[in-house]
């Protein structure tokens, strides 16, 4: 599954590399853990949205990442993700259904 | 002859947001060199984190970034406090962060324990009340 299909199911905060396979799933929201563990090209999913969410997806080099729980970025924390071209995405759903659903197409 | 390309950046630690500029801006610069991606993401990664405990824990600091065809090497030196137990510090799960850094996602205790996963060697010169200077290398060979 590519990272513009994602926009079917959530919703769009930033595309950048739409074209992009997710090769993988990733559920974590302690920053300290992602940045060992999140595996490059994996969809990120976390409810922790803060502008140091962005430097752990972009150093990391995930596929994208996805805010569960209606969890939400400021806009200063947008314009960030412009910049740095990381596609991220909102949802309302709790974090496990989110990444499930991903999960089954990949 | 020398072949060698010095990145050098200054980190601010007023700025607990702006961490990480400098660990981007040399992902960057390698990815245009055309460094395979996955030493550009040890690099990243290890770097990252040496430059949010700068942030963190001392008063920020300088890097250094030293590129040849056979290796990057990292110092990041600054004039904070200094670790009193480096091997305690290395150790995953041992923290000495704020309430306020924890709430950000932080504070895990995962951070010297992952720069020393991502990196080929790791340096600790630490002196209490005087600072810290870690020097880290990731080679080219081995981490493609
Ligand atoms: N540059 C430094 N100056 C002084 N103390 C440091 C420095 N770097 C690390 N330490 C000490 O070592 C401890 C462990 O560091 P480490 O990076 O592993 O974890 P952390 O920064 O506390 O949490 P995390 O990295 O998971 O966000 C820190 O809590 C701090 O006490
Ligand atoms: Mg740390």
């Amino acid at each position: 599954m590519k990272v513009k299909d994602l926009s079917e199911k959530f919703k769009v905060i930033n595309m950048a590399d739409g074209e992009r396979e997710i090769e993988d799933v990733f559920c974590c929201d302690l920053l300290s853990i992602a940045m060992g563990k999140a595996p490059a090209g994996s969809a990120w999913v976390t409810v922790m949205a803060n502008v140091n969410t962005l430097a752990v997806a972009s150093l990391t080099d995930v596929a994208c990442v996805i805010l569960a729980e209606n969890a939400r970025l400021d806009d200063m924390t947008v314009s960030k993700a412009k910049e740095q071209e990381i596609t991220v995405f909102a949802t309302e759903e709790p974090i496990f259904k989110a990444a499930l659903s991903i999960y089954n197409n990949v | 002859m020398d072949d060698t390309i010095v990145l050098e950046y200054t980190v601010d630690a007023e700025d607990f947001t702006r961490a990480g500029e400098a660990s981007s801006d040399v992902k960057k610069k390698l990815k245009q060199m055309g460094v395979s991606p996955n030493v550009i993401r040890k690099v990243a990664i290890a770097m990252y984190e040496g430059e949010i405990n700068m942030v963190i824990h001392a008063q920020g600091g300088e890097i250094k970034v030293y590129i040849t065809p056979e290796n990057i090497k990292m110092v990041l030196k600054d004039v904070g406090p200094g670790i009193p137990d480096v091997e305690k510090a290395m150790q995953a799960g041992w923290s000495t962060a704020p309430e306020e850094v924890r709430n950000l996602g932080f504070g895990a205790g995962m951070g010297l324990p992952n720069m020393k996963k991502n990196t080929d060697s790791m340096e600790v010169e630490t002196e209490i009340g005087k600072g810290t200077t870690i020097t880290m290398v990731v080679n080219m060979l081995g981490n493609e």
